[in-house]
């Protein structure tokens, strides 16, 4: 019962000026009666309560065994080890095909300047050739816009962990403190379009070049 | 014989060196000498404004300032509204086709593209060659 309630001696008199207004009934059984449900409700708290407090503890235990194994695997190392290493190496490798890339130009370029020394019907297939090695070059121009999107991806879940570690801490021994996550570059943040930066889409994501034309209504 | 000028400057507009490398070259296998190229729109509007260009060709996918960024530029210019203007992109969803479509591209070339590809676009925005 709660002391902000009545009394028990103020509601006994209450049920028994009741019982003087209602002949007949005896007030023992309405103090019973009241008694029974009192009790009743007390005990129906408690077990609600004691439901919300096992939960809780349920909770608890489950957060802190989470956090135990988020600290084995050493997401300080993660963020600046393995993700900024894994961001480099994608650098690199848009790097060095551009670098391939370049060199092949080169070399098909002169090829290209010796068909006008070739007559006319081997000059116009090795143009052909040509041709054909410059529309497969534009595999580094997709590649990297590929690349760059996955550079992104991996600076986003670096940024994500940072604010793990914010948040957890000094109960990481060992960890500092990481920045704040970092937004996107300002320039990259200004543009109105930037919502619609998809990049290379998946082959099944994809509109074709017809499909492109149809809505385009061109040719 | 040719309708358009081949000797017209074409000003192409990507971040790619490689990307500006292909095409230079198969606009050079199809007549086109007089190709001048930007990194990326603001340095192509620049150019547009300090010379006469016939044609742009511009990637998308640029920064500090996007092609389609660039294209709303040039249509709002009373000089440079009635420029020719293919975008040449990786973005292949319906939305960005529309959104380049509502600001008034000439025409769209969604890479990975072939010569055959950029040659129809050529003749269907400035005529035979």
């Amino acid at each position: 019962m709660s002391s902000a309630g009545p009394k028990r001696d103020e509601w006994e008199g209450q049920v028994k000026a009741l019982a003087d207004r209602c002949p007949g009934v005896n007030p023992d059984d309405i103090i019973e009666i009241v008694e029974v449900v009192m009790k009743s409700i007390s005990g129906d708290l408690s077990a609600v309560n004691m439901k919300l407090y096992a939960e809780i503890e349920s909770l608890a235990r489950f957060i802190n065994k989470a956090k135990a194994e988020i600290a084995a695997m050493r997401p300080d190392e993660i963020k600046d080890e393995h993700l900024a290493a894994a961001s480099d190496e994608l650098e690199a490798i848009v790097g060095s095909t551009e670098q391939a890339t370049n060199t092949i130009f080169e070399a098909i370029e002169t090829i290209e300047a010796l068909t006008p020394n070739m007559n006319s019907e081997m000059a116009e297939t090795v143009t052909s050739a040509v041709t054909s090695v410059y529309e497969a070059c534009g595999f580094q121009d997709i590649t990297g816009q590929r690349i760059t999107k996955v550079v992104k991806a991996l600076q986003h879940i670096e940024s994500n962990l940072g604010g793990l570690l914010e948040a957890f801490g000094q109960e990481f021994e060992g960890v500092a403190a990481a920045p704040k996550p970092s937004s996107k570059p300002k320039a990259e943040a200004d543009r109105p379009d930037d919502h619609l930066m998809n990049g290379p889409q998946l082959p099944d994501e994809a509109i074709s070049q017809a499909d492109i034309d149809a809505l385009l209504g061109f040719d | 014989m040719s309708a358009i000028d081949m000797n017209m400057p074409v000003l192409i507009v990507d971040d790619y060196k490689t990307m500006l490398r292909i095409i230079r070259n198969l606009l050079k296998q199809l007549g086109f000498n007089n190709v001048d190229e930007a990194s990326d729109g603001a340095e192509a509007l620049q150019r547009l404004r300090d010379k006469t260009y016939g044609l742009v060709i511009s990637d998308w996918n640029m920064e500090p300032m996007s092609g389609l960024q660039l294209l709303e530029e040039v249509r709002a210019d009373g000089k440079l509204k009635e420029m020719p203007f293919i975008m040449v992109t990786a973005e292949s969803k319906t939305e960005n086709v529309m959104a380049a479509k509502q600001a008034g591209v000439s025409n769209y070339i969604v890479k990975p593209f072939n010569a055959a590809t950029l040659k129809t676009k050529l003749v269907s925005v400035l005529g035979n060659f």
